[in-house]
C-alpha cells in the first residue's frame, strides 16, 4: 500500500538533482494539479556537504551547497517533503507535491511514467555525455620496467 | 518511520510570527503577571491551545527538551507536529525538561519535580505552560521586579493550593521554575522572581 523506502529516496534523489526548468516543464504537462496547504514554505538554506576519501577514512567538509526545502499537505492528508538543490522556491514545491502524489497508490505509476522516468533519463544522458567527455581527453599513465634490479 | 496525514502547519508565517511570539512573551516576562496579548497558529493539534502552541513554536528547538502532561502526550498529533515544526525531543520526566505543558493544570505535578537549576546555572530550569481558560483579577498581591507596587491577578482553572507553590518556589530562588499562564489569545508570565503575598481574607 505505502511506497517503499528504497523508492522513495531514488524519487526524492532525482527530484533533488533534476534541472529546475526540466522538472517544472513536465510539470506543466500534469494533468489535474492537486490543492494543497502549506506546512512549511520554501526556504533556502546551506548544508554542509562532507565526503570521505574514498568512501573510507576520516569524514572531511567538501563544502558548502544552496539547498531549498518544503513541506505541504494534500487535501487527503498525505504530507509531500522536498529537499532541492539550489534557490528555486518553485522547484521545491513541485518537487514536493511530486514526492506527496507518488505516495499515492492512484497516481504513483503515472507520476513515475510522466515525471520521475523522463527526469532520469536527462540525468543519466547527463552523465553519459560527461563521461564521453572525459573519455576523450583521457591519458593512461604506465611506467616501464628499467630492469634495474637485475 | 512516516509523518502521516495528521501533521498540521504551524506558523503561517514563520520567521515574522515567531519574533512577534518572541517579543510578546519578552514584554510578559519584563512585566510579571501583566496580561499580554498573544495568538497562535488557530490549527494547532489538540489539546494543545494555539497559545500554547505559539510559545511552543518560538521557544522550543532542538536543544530544549519538551515535556508533555498526559492529556498532551496522549495525543497522536502533537509529538510529530513538534519534532517537524520545533524539532524538539520529548523528555521522558519532567526534570529533564527545558519547557514543559501542561493542559491539565488541576493535576500539576508538584513544581520541585521540575527541572529547578543549580545555584551556579539557575537557567537550567524548566518554563512550565499552563494552559487556562481565562484570567481574573482576583489572588494574592504579587510583588517583585517588574511590579510597581502590587497587583492581582489569577486564572481558571488553577490548583487550589497554587499560589503555595509559588511561594516555595519563590524561596528557591535564584533556582526555580518559571511560569508562563497561556490563556486564551494572551499570556501571563509568573517567573520565580515574583513574590506572592499572602491573600487578603474573602480573596480567592
Amino acid at each position: 500500500m505505502t511506497i517503499a523506502v528504497e523508492e522513495r529516496k531514488q524519487a526524492m534523489g532525482l527530484l533533488a538533482r533534476a534541472e529546475a526548468a526540466k522538472l517544472c516543464e513536465l510539470w506543466n504537462d500534469w494533468p489535474d494539479k492537486p490543492a494543497f496547504t502549506w506546512l512549511r514554505k520554501p526556504e533556502s538554506g546551506l548544508v554542509m556537504v562532507r565526503g570521505r576519501m574514498g568512501g573510507e577514512g576520516a569524514p572531511f567538509n567538501l563544502g558548502e551547497m544552496t539547498v531549498t526545502r518544503c513541506a505541504l499537505r494534500l487535501e487527503d492528508g498525505t504530507v509531500g517533503h522536498a529537499y532541492v538543490q539550489g534557490r528555486s522556491a518553485e522547484k521545491a514545491e513541485v518537487a514536493a507535491l511530486v514526492d506527496a502524489l507518488q505516495q499515492r497508490d492512484a497516481d504513483r505509476q503515472a507520476i513515475r511514467t510522466a515525471i520521475l522516468d523522463p527526469l532520469g533519463q536527462v540525468l543519466a544522458d547527463e552523465r553519459k555525455s560527461t563521461a564521453a567527455e572525459t573519455a576523450a581527453t583521457r591519458v593512461d599513465f604506465f611506467t616501464m620496467v628499467r630492469g634495474e634490479s637485475e | 518511520m512516516t509523518l502521516d496525514g495528521v501533521l498540521e502547519a504551524g506558523f503561517a508565517d514563520p520567521v515574522f510570527e515567531s519574533q512577534s511570539a518572541f517579543r510578546a512573551l519578552m514584554r510578559a516576562m519584563a512585566r510579571p503577571g501583566l496580561i499580554e496579548p498573544l495568538s497562535g497558529p488557530a490549527d494547532a493539534p489538540s489539546p494543545l491551545s494555539p497559545t500554547a502552541a505559539a510559545i511552543a513554536l518560538t521557544l522550543a528547538d532542538g536543544d530544549t527538551p519538551v515535556w508533555l502532561d498526559p492529556p498532551l502526550a496522549e495525543s497522536e498529533a502533537l509529538k510529530p507536529w513538534l519534532a517537524f515544526h520545533a524539532g524538539a525531543p520529548v523528555a521522558d520526566a519532567p526534570s529533564e525538561a527545558a519547557f514543559a505543558f501542561v493542559a491539565a493544570p488541576l493535576s500539576l505535578p508538584p513544581l520541585d519535580s521540575f527541572a529547578l537549576g543549580c545555584d551556579s546555572y539557575p537557567d537550567r530550569s524548566t518554563t512550565v505552560v499552563l494552559q487556562v481558560d481565562g484570567f481574573g483579577d482576583v489572588g494574592p498581591p504579587l510583588t517583585g521586579p517588574g511590579i510597581l507596587g502590587s497587583l492581582r491577578v489569577s486564572a481558571t482553572p488553577l490548583p487550589a493550593d497554587f499560589w503555595d507553590r509559588m511561594r516555595r518556589n519563590r524561596a528557591l530562588f535564584p533556582r526555580g521554575v518559571d511560569v508562563l499562564l497561556a490563556g486564551p489569545d494572551s499570556v501571563v508570565a509568573l517567573p520565580r522572581s515574583l513574590s506572592p503575598g499572602s491573600l487578603a481574607p474573602g480573596g480567592e
